[in-house]
Formats: C-alpha cells, structure tokens, sequence
C-alpha cells in the first residue's frame, strides 16, 4: 500500500459518507412530499421554497430534543443498538463501484473502496450485520413492544435474506465472478442482466422491500399493533439514527438491484458516443447515470410505501419462504440452463 | 513513487499491529462470552469474537473465508442463536460457582487444548508474502477448486449430513407438536 492509495481511500471512505449524511435528508423531503402528491395533500411546504429546509429544522430539532434513556433498559447494548444499524448500513456501500476507475496524477483508482474478488459477497455480509442493531435494540429496551418488533424484524430479514441471495447468486452464476466491476463491466459490452434473469430481479426488489423494513413489509414497525417496533424507546438522536440507516438501506439496496440487474455504472454507447465522453469525464458521466437509475429506484420505493397496504406478519412469511425462495432456486436453474446449454454471456 | 514506508515508517508496522489489536479483541471477547452473566451479552460478544477471526482471515488475504465467516456464522447462526435467548427470556445467570469435579475435569481439558494448540503453533515460523507465496490463495476461484476438486467427497459428504441433521430436527419438532 503506498501514499497515493491510502489517501485515495481515505478520500473515498469520506465521500461515501458525506453523500449519504447529506442524502438522507434530502430522501426524507422526498419521501414527505411525495407522500403528499400521492395522498392528494400538502406535505411539509413551510420552510423554505417547497419546504426544502424541512429536513435541516428535522434535523436541528433532533440535535436538541432530550435523549431520554427510559430506566430498566441495559444500558450498554441500548446505546450501541443506533451505532451498529448505521453503521452496516453505510459499510455496506464500501464494495459498490460507483463509476470506472479514474485516473488522478497518471494513478488509475478505482471508484470502489475496496474492490476484492468477494466484492458482492462483502455486501451481503456487511448488510446482513444491521439485524443486530434491530434486535438488540429491541431487546435492551426491556419493553414488550420492542422485542415483538425485534423478533418479527430478525425473522423477517433473515427469511428475505434467503431470496435476496438466491437472486444474487443468478447474476453470479450469469456473469461468472464475484467482482462488482466485473459484473458491470460484462452489462455494459452485452445486454443488462435483467433481460436475460427477469424473476431473479423481481425476487430481489421485492426482497429489497422486506430488507429495508418498508411498507408493504414494515411489519417490525407495525404503528397499529406495535407502537414503534423496536425503536419504541428511543428518543433523540438515537432515533435519528435508525431513521438514517433505514435511508441509508434503501440506497444500498437500490445500488445493488441497479448494479447486478440493470448495468451499474454503464453508459449507454448512444449517449457515450456523439458526445465523445472519456478518461475522467466518463467515469462523471457514469457517476450521473448511476445516481439516476438509483434515484429511480428510491422514488419507487416512497411510490410503493404510499400506495400498498401492510401485509399480515404470517402472509409475510408465506411471501418470503413459499414463493420468493423456490423462485430464487428457480431463477439458479435458469441461469446455469442460459450459460451452460445456450452459452450465453452478458 | 512515494512509497508509504518512506512516509510513516510506521505504515509497514500496520498490519502487525492489527493483528495484534484484532487478537486482543478476540480473545478479550471470547473470555467474556464465557464469563459474562448475561446470555444476550455472551451472545453478541460471541459475534464480536468472529468478526475479529473474520478480520484476521482478511489480513491474512483469506478474504472469501472472512466474508463467509460473516456471513454465515455473524450474519445468520448467531443471530438465530440470540434470537432463541430473547425468546426463552432468560435472567442473568444464578450465582454460585461450578463445583469440584467441573473445575477439575475442566482445567485438565483445557490444559490439554492449550498445549495442543501451542504444539502446533511452535511448529509454525512466521511467515510473510514472498515469491513462494501464491497469489490465488484466498481467492474465491481457488477455494473453489479446492471444495469441488481435491476435497469433493468430504464436502458433499458434510453437506448430506448437515441436511439429514435439519430433517431430523424437523421431524423431532413436528411429533412434538402433533401430541
């Protein structure tokens, strides 16, 4: 590792994080208007032009409300339960690439922050840790209530974490390696991988869903039979923290659904082309048509949220192991049938 | 090139000191995983244990072992494990020490695991990334060669008796249920 590397990175780890403590707020003005448009009423529209500095006042009331930490929790595990869903959820974003390598001081970097053959692997393991912060904030709460929402949460991620794998491992199995580049990289000579594994994607939007805790899954937040779930307890800044990773899950998801199915980074050849897009101005080019087809999915999801009723707990395990799963193995089937008796390659 | 060694020389001494860090944390947690009284507690810090493993893999260029040990063991087996603990809603542990024979046998078996542990630790120099050093170890297409050549049968063999073991505990739930 030399100089030049290790501040690229540090660079890198530091945008990333920035990006998404300054996207968070800008989703959730997103969310609350488009929940207006959609329900045919307002929406924050005070603050500001269109109430665009709703999510700074948000944000200025979290900072100074009282942090009640209510008696009888255990402490310790209470405090740590917002750090951890944060945290894997923003870990998580360390393997995806967000542009093709750039070129700085004649050093080609990579736009990922680590870019190792496990890459998509990686991902999994890293979002998989955020069902710690769910169920041990849950647990320390010491409230009923909470450790439903806990229970139900860790249920629910694990199951659709099955399907979301499965499909996961189509797009493995289609473009024959684990590297997120590379798979974006073999999108973008040939077709996008939707077109060739179409269920594979729908199991993992709708997987997507239930991952990310949003309606019609958000049963481990249930309002109507569990209060708030697991964050019942939390006040503060605490809760603004299970609020941000929430966000910061949905754009990881989104990422990973555009990345493996619909050609990451890639520009199309039509565009790339007449404009004579290279080196640098490329890999801008590519960073835009990422942050588009991810910002596509994130309305899709606040669309969803406001239009779909909550699934009953049982139906939502019913969606996750009878349907998702076989269609997941399915979906495995059907790619080892393209790539070994059609040999096609992306 | 300006290289980090020039920089800091203290850059070269990074990997060496995180796995000493990593090692500290894991033995740390792995001795409050036995010692803790509180199941929920032992539980995460039973994750904190393999997160660090799973570091030392990662420093050691095993990154597909590291990813798997978290994926599987942090990600899914242990969750299951606290989420059995929540539910059956156990207390700190009742004080009172494990009596005689528990302590005897015990130490006598552990004794025997460390020394068989530092027997086979002697025997290893240290060992660095030099022209020996293959640079596919680790790798994701090297272990699979390795699991599904050279090793195939007992790995198979492994995953047919992992599965017989859940249709056992299947089965062994269902009779339960329909008494």
């Amino acid at each position: 590792m030399d100089a030049v590397l290790l501040i690229a990175t540090v660079v890198k780890v530091t945008a990333i994080v920035l990006a998404m403590v300054s996207l968070v707020p800008i989703l959730t003005w997103v969310e609350r208007r488009g929940s207006g448009i959609i329900q045919l009423r307002l929406g924050p529209n005070r603050v500001g032009p269109f109430g665009l500095f709703q999510p700074l006042a948000d944000g200025i009331k979290f900072f100074f409300k009282e942090d009640i930490v209510p008696p009888f929790v255990h402490r310790p595990t209470y405090v740590l339960a917002p750090g951890i869903s944060l945290f894997a959820a923003i870990l998580a974003l360390a393997v995806l690439p967000l542009a093709s390598a750039i070129e700085v001081a004649g050093r080609t970097i990579p736009a990922a922050i680590v870019d190792v053959d496990a890459g998509v692997l990686l991902l999994l393991a890293a979002s998989g840790l955020g069902v710690y912060g769910i169920l041990v904030a849950g647990w320390s709460s010491n409230n009923k209530y909470s450790l439903m929402g806990g229970l139900r949460s860790s249920s629910q991620m694990i199951s659709y974490e099955l399907g979301l794998s499965l499909a996961v491992i189509s797009v493995l199995v289609l473009c024959g390696t684990l590297r997120p580049v590379e798979i974006v990289e073999k999108q973008a000579a040939g077709l996008w991988n939707v077109v060739f594994l179409p269920v594979g994607f729908l199991v993992m939007l709708i997987a997507g869903f239930a991952e990310t805790n949003r309606l019609p899954f958000d049963l481990p937040e249930a309002e109507s039979e569990l209060v708030g779930g697991y964050h019942t307890e939390y006040s503060s800044m605490k809760f603004s923290m299970f609020f941000m990773a929430e966000y910061v899950n949905m754009i990881v998801s989104a990422s990973l659904l555009v990345t493996l199915f619909l050609g990451g980074y890639s520009v199309p050849a039509f565009i790339r082309g007449p404009l004579g897009l290279e080196g640098n101005l490329l890999a801008a080019a590519e960073l835009a048509s990422f942050a588009l087809k991810v910002g596509f999915f994130l309305w899709f999801f606040v669309w969803v949220r406001w239009t779909l009723p909550r699934f009953r707990f049982d139906q939502l395990m019913g969606i996750g192991w009878k349907v998702l799963v076989p269609l997941g193995f399915l979906n495995i089937v059907w790619a080892a049938f393209l790539v070994a008796v059609l040999g096609v390659t992306p | 090139m300006i290289s980090l060694a020039t920089l800091f020389p203290l850059a070269i001494a990074l990997p060496q000191a995180a796995f000493w860090g990593l090692a500290l944390v894991a033995v740390v947690a792995a001795l409050g995983v036995v010692l803790h009284r509180n199941p929920v507690v032992e539980a995460l810090l039973l994750v904190v244990v393999l997160l660090a493993v799973a570091g030392i893999y990662a420093l050691l260029h095993a990154w597909f072992l590291a990813v798997l040990q978290v994926i599987v063991y942090a990600g899914a087996i242990v969750v299951l494990i606290t989420f059995v603990i929540m539910l059956l809603n156990l207390g700190p542990e009742a004080r009172g020490g494990p009596g005689p024979l528990t302590v005897v046998l015990g130490g006598l078996l552990a004794l025997a695991l460390a020394l068989l542990v530092g027997r086979a630790a002697a025997g290893l120099g240290p060992r660095v990334a030099d022209a020996a050093w293959n640079p596919q170890f680790g790798k994701v297409a090297a272990m699979g060669k390795a699991l599904f050549g050279a090793w195939f049968w007992p790995f198979e063999i492994v995953s047919l008796a992992l599965i017989a073991a859940m249709v056992g505990a299947v089965v062994i739930a269902k009779r339960r249920l329909e008494e």
